[in-house]
């Protein structure tokens, strides 16, 4: 079973990588987008490590809600809309349960990926952070009798999205307004999604 | 009268655009939701939802809302989705350019102009040409095209 302070751990690591990784999603959203990819989610997620110690106590739907509600305010860019409404999807799905097994898990994430697509309404090969959050998901239902070895998959399933539309051109967001150009550069969206798979295994193993 | 809601990610840009609004049509409410909560460059849901009720709650006849850029509509999206029924239905959402858009609907809207005229007026920016008839279809400076007569021919 996970708990909300197993939850919290996900969203502190997610928080610190993303923060490292703050340079690298900026350079790749300069190359096709606005250059702010990695500036909003930083300062989004600076701001939800602010609120972890306060939540980490209560219920995983709390947890999850209230992240999505600072993301929504803080983030700026189409991410912050997003990302939003994933975690608000996934804390609506958990509700006041503190403990979460591997089905209710997998239930979670694929209501905040169907929230992430109702909202950006973006599909597969859209090259967006769907093409990583649908295999991940997809992963991580296909593995509940095993948990450790379907955090695993949905890690590497949702890397493998994000190279698998690196060569495609972008259909949706800025990105989609260079056209051709687009082409061949690895999307910022589909790699902080995959560093939301990254971090969520490896918070969840060291529990 | 119809009020505007303009949602931008610099709130300098927005504040920048209303003061020109003040001179033109001084009586139109204008709201503006521009930047993130903490000031950064950005759109927030809530801060649109805000600006959305705000204008609401002053101009009976409804509110047309105005963009800076394509990214700013999720964030609006998600402030429509928590607007009480009865106030997303006294608004309207503009596919106009932010500067023009805002310009024209603010002229239409202090003529006692109707939500449909307002939001009318604002998307005609789309077509609207700023530059004289006879200014080079390629946009170079003009007289600098060989053969082509300079644009100021007193010269």
């Amino acid at each position: 079973m996970i708990s909300t302070g197993d939850f919290s751990r996900f969203l502190e690591t997610f928080a610190a990588r993303i923060h490292a990784a703050k340079e690298e999603l900026t350079q790749l959203d300069s190359a096709i987008g606005d250059a702010d990819h990695g500036i909003n989610m930083d300062r989004g997620m600076t701001a939800i490590s602010e609120l972890l110690p306060g939540l980490q106590d209560g219920d995983a739907g709390t947890l999850f809600k209230q992240t999505g509600m600072k993301l929504i305010s803080t983030v700026g860019g189409a991410s912050g809309p997003l990302y939003g409404t994933f975690f608000l999807r996934l804390g609506t799905s958990f509700g006041t349960a503190t403990e979460i097994g591997p089905t209710e898990l997998a239930a979670g994430f694929r209501a905040g990926l169907e929230g992430v697509i109702a909202r950006g309404k973006a599909g597969l090969d859209d090259k967006t952070m769907v093409d990583a959050m649908v295999p991940a998901v997809e992963a991580l239902e296909a593995g509940i009798g095993d948990l450790p070895a379907a955090l695993d998959a949905a890690a590497v399933a949702a890397a493998a999205g994000r190279d698998r539309v690196t060569p495609l051109v972008a259909r949706k967001g800025r990105a989609s307004y260079l056209g051709e150009r687009s082409a061949d550069h690895q999307d910022p969206g589909a790699t902080s999604t995959t560093i939301l798979f990254e971090s969520l295994r490896d918070a969840l193993r060291a529990g | 009268m119809v009020a505007l809601v303009l949602v931008g990610h610099s709130p300098e840009l927005l504040r920048g655009l209303r003061a020109m609004l003040a001179q033109a049509a001084p009586a139109v409410p204008v709201v503006v939701a521009g930047g993130t909560d903490g000031g950064a460059l950005g759109t927030s849901a809530p801060r649109i939802l805000h600006a959305l009720r705000s204008a609401l709650a002053d101009s009976p006849d409804g509110t047309i809302v105005l963009l800076d850029l394509g990214s700013a509509a999720l964030a609006l999206e998600m402030a429509l989705d928590d607007l009480e029924p009865s106030a997303r239905a006294r608004v309207r959402v503009s596919r106009g350019a932010l500067v023009e858009g805002a310009v024209r609907a603010a002229v239409q809207a202090a003529g006692g102009g109707s939500l449909a005229a307002v939001l009318a007026a604002s998307e005609m920016s789309a077509a609207l040409d700023k530059l004289p008839d006879d200014w080079p279809a390629d946009g170079a400076a003009p007289g600098t095209h060989p053969g082509q007569t300079p644009g100021r021919p007193d010269r």
